[in-house]
């Protein structure tokens, strides 16, 4: 069962990775970051580490495609 | 440098890092054994230590220099966005409202309103619980600091400035930065090594039982809420307030 779990967690990171890769646009690739993120969320706690599981969630989820986000905007500078 | 030498350069260092690598996991034990020489002497001094976070005991109490060097890297890595983001000499800041034609949906701007405290208070729940229960101040910190910012999403850049006085978080990251570093000192001058527990340990069932890993969650806790709002502040006043840049 334990196994079950880690294969299913560990694949759903793997494909969640190649899609991120995948994704052509930078303000999209933001969103499929966050995605990904909540799978390695989902990893970690399957993994038994909640304290990382917490992190990832915080910072991956939210911090992070923020910034990415608002860095577009930047650069793309009103022209959109 | 020319493509092939490049090339040459990569091969030959990634080379060298998958062969140390398979020498290094080679030797490891078995995924999921009960092997853990590791596990056995930390999970020792975590019991002994009345913390009930094994995690939060390595990371402040055990081995609480190495979160002070990772604190560092935080503090240093705000630090640096925020002088690379500072507004340049044609940049000027928009007066009055930035929002625009950003409209809001109504089911967006309850979700906030509602979500607000709720974030606010698991933040600081995370925060304080940091030495019983999984978080801790990093992981409380970064919650804080979102839970500000879901002023932005449901009502205004505006709203959000009014309630974000920027230089306050500054004194913030430095002030939590500081306690921790002093905390450290503290343990010199009490128990004779530097980040050495000085509040005393109370053991299981208690509240305030971590001894010194329960303020230094509250340290990180600030540091870390403080600078997260700061580079954020920093990331929103280049996107949103200012215009004139060398990208426009």
């Amino acid at each position: 069962m334990n196994d079950i779990v880690l294969i299913v967690a560990l694949t759903l990171v793997a494909v969640g990775g190649t899609a991120v890769v995948m994704t052509n646009a930078p303000e999209r690739q933001a969103v499929t970051l966050g995605l990904y993120g909540v799978l390695l969320t989902v990893l970690f706690f399957a993994l038994q580490a909640p304290d990382v599981a917490l992190s990832q969630l915080a910072v991956g989820t939210a911090f992070v495609p923020l910034m990415v986000m608002l860095a577009i905007r930047k650069i793309r500078g009103g022209r959109q | 440098m020319s493509r092939s030498v490049r090339y040459t350069l990569f091969f030959v260092g990634g080379g060298l890092v998958a062969v140390l690598f398979v020498w290094g996991v080679v030797g490891m034990p078995s995924f999921g054994s009960n092997f853990h020489p590791y596990r056995d002497l930390a999970i020792g001094a975590t019991i002994a230590h009345g913390t009930a976070n094994a995690i939060s005991s390595v990371n402040f109490d055990q081995r609480a220099i190495d979160t002070l060097g990772e604190e560092t890297i935080f503090f240093a890595s705000v630090l640096g966005a925020a002088e690379l983001l500072r507004p340049s000499k044609e940049e000027r800041e928009r007066r009055g409202d930035h929002t625009g034609v950003r409209h809001v949906m109504a089911s967006t701007r309850f979700a906030g309103y509602v979500l607000l405290p709720v974030t606010l208070l698991v933040g600081l729940d995370v925060v304080a619980h940091g030495h019983i229960t999984p978080g801790g101040g990093f992981q409380g910190g970064v919650v804080l600091a979102t839970a500000v910012h879901l002023l932005y999403v449901a009502g205004s850049y505006d709203a959000l400035e009014r309630v974000r006085p920027v230089h306050l978080y500054e004194y913030g990251e430095v002030a939590g930065a500081l306690a921790f570093v002093g905390l450290g000192f503290a343990g010199i001058a009490i128990a004779g090594s530097y980040l050495s527990n000085i509040i005393p340990y109370k053991g299981f069932g208690h509240l305030i039982s971590a001894g010194n890993v329960e303020v230094l969650n509250f340290a990180v806790g600030i540091e870390v809420a403080s600078g997260v709002i700061v580079m954020l502040s920093h990331f929103l006043t280049q996107a949103i307030a200012l215009h004139g840049g060398p990208h426009e």
